[in-house]
């Protein structure tokens, strides 16, 4: 009994410690922005690997499920006498929810596992180590200009994804089932709000770039220095992105749409 | 240094893709475009009801749209609901007994005001009243005034 409660006093005590060390983390990592931003060589290099890179993933997922949703639509709709809706219904999910959210879900796993991985080994290799030996903080050095990668590169395919699933929804419903493409057009522009709308779905893109970066960076230098610790922190950046994704999804959803 | 200048371009593709995406979704598929609409002149109209209109709904005058609905309200003396219409500066001679109507587009489509001009030689001010206005069709009114004349015709 008594070791059963012990045991769940540690595991509650170990997760508070994470939660608080990955707050600290956040700081220093915040602390280390305007020495990053004053070296924009490094922040490029980071837009390519996480940013450039994810381009095909994000161009073809934004196709696929803007043509998804244009089928799924039209089929749905075509019994109201409705088909010309499809472009609201197709601009709507993807501006407010698909795009932010699936690109979060995608940047998690193409991009930050790799974030984790590159810097678990850094730490396994004592390569961040020997960077604190030469004076040079790893957190400037390696975790800021990533940090700031993340959180600007995530709004951006954002956009991106919601631009390729809007012409896929315009492949499928205007080239293949035949709605006339002005109406496709129409319909979207006379109800898809600027403001309420493409702004907030930005918004909520920075807030998942931002979150998926930030647990990405930390649990790669909170990883057990071994190859199965790496693994284990690569794994737990998918997962754990993937449902702060989703819960916080919620959260913004009702407080930006009610 | 070759591949450091490649990535600067691809970053650069990067950037301008997403500035690109930003001005379609902006642009072509939600209604910014319509922010620098001119403002025009306001109007109001009183209706008895106003069924399922909403603000930004277009007021149009033989289906042509010259404007939209900037504001409903209800008028706590009359209990009537007070609708602001913003209409676009180039249609500013609409005559003084034009009547508005709450119409629908098709069946299940949105609700519009119908602006149906009369014969006067005189203009509607800014901000005038629109003095004759029918009410949107509310179903269960049609039905039970449907179903009181079948009653009384027996």
């Amino acid at each position: 009994m008594i070791e059963r409660l012990r045991a769940i006093g540690e595991a509650v005590l170990t997760t508070l410690a994470r939660v608080g060390r990955g707050h600290l983390f956040l700081l220093q990592a915040l602390a280390g922005v305007p020495s990053a931003l004053r070296r924009p060589r490094l922040i490029i290099d980071q837009l390519y690997s996480v940013g450039v890179l994810s381009l095909i993933i994000i161009i073809v997922s934004g196709l696929f499920v803007g043509m998804v949703l244009g089928l799924q639509g039209y089929y749905t709709l075509v019994d109201f006498g409705a088909a010309e809706r499809v472009g609201q219904l197709v601009a709507l999910s993807l501006v407010r929810e698909l795009g932010p959210v699936v690109t979060a879900l995608l940047f998690a796993g193409r991009a930050g596992s790799a974030l984790t991985a590159e810097i678990g080994l850094m730490k396994a290799t004592e390569q961040l180590s020997s960077m604190e030996m030469m004076a040079v903080d790893p957190q400037k050095r390696v975790i800021a200009p990533r940090l700031v990668a993340g959180f600007l590169a995530v709004p951006v395919l954002a956009l991106i994804f919601s631009f390729f699933g809007v012409m896929g929804g315009h492949l499928v419903a205007v080239e293949m089932v035949g709605i006339d493409a002005g109406a496709y057009w129409a319909q979207m522009q006379a109800n898809v709000s600027f403001v309420d709308d493409v702004y907030n779905g930005i918004l909520k893109s920075i807030v998942f770039g931002f979150v998926a970066t930030w647990i990405a960076l930390f649990e790669g230098y909170d990883s057990v220095p071994t190859t199965e610790g790496v693994s284990r922190a690569t794994t737990r950046t998918v997962v754990h992105t993937s449902l702060a994704v989703l819960g916080l999804d919620f959260v913004l959803t009702a407080l930006m749409f009610n | 240094m070759q591949s450091s200048r490649l990535i600067e371009i691809w970053v650069g593709l990067f950037a301008v893709l997403g500035l690109v995406a930003l001005f379609v979704l902006s642009m072509r598929v939600s209604n910014l475009s319509d922010f620098n609409e001119p403002d025009g002149y306001p109007l109001t109209a009183y209706f008895q009801n106003i069924g399922g209109l909403k603000v930004k709904a277009p007021v149009t005058v033989a289906g042509v749209r010259i404007g939209r609905v900037t504001a409903i309200e209800l008028d706590p003396d009359s209990f009537s609901a007070k609708v602001t219409l913003m209409i676009r500066p180039e249609f500013n001679q609409l005559p003084e007994d034009t009547s508005a109507a709450i119409l629908t587009s098709g069946l299940l489509g949105e609700q519009y005001i119908g602006l149906e001009p009369g014969g006067s030689d005189e203009y509607l001010k800014p901000g005038q009243r629109i003095e004759y206005t029918q009410s949107a069709l509310v179903l269960e009114n049609i039905i039970g005034q449907f179903l009181y004349n079948m009653a009384a015709g027996d």
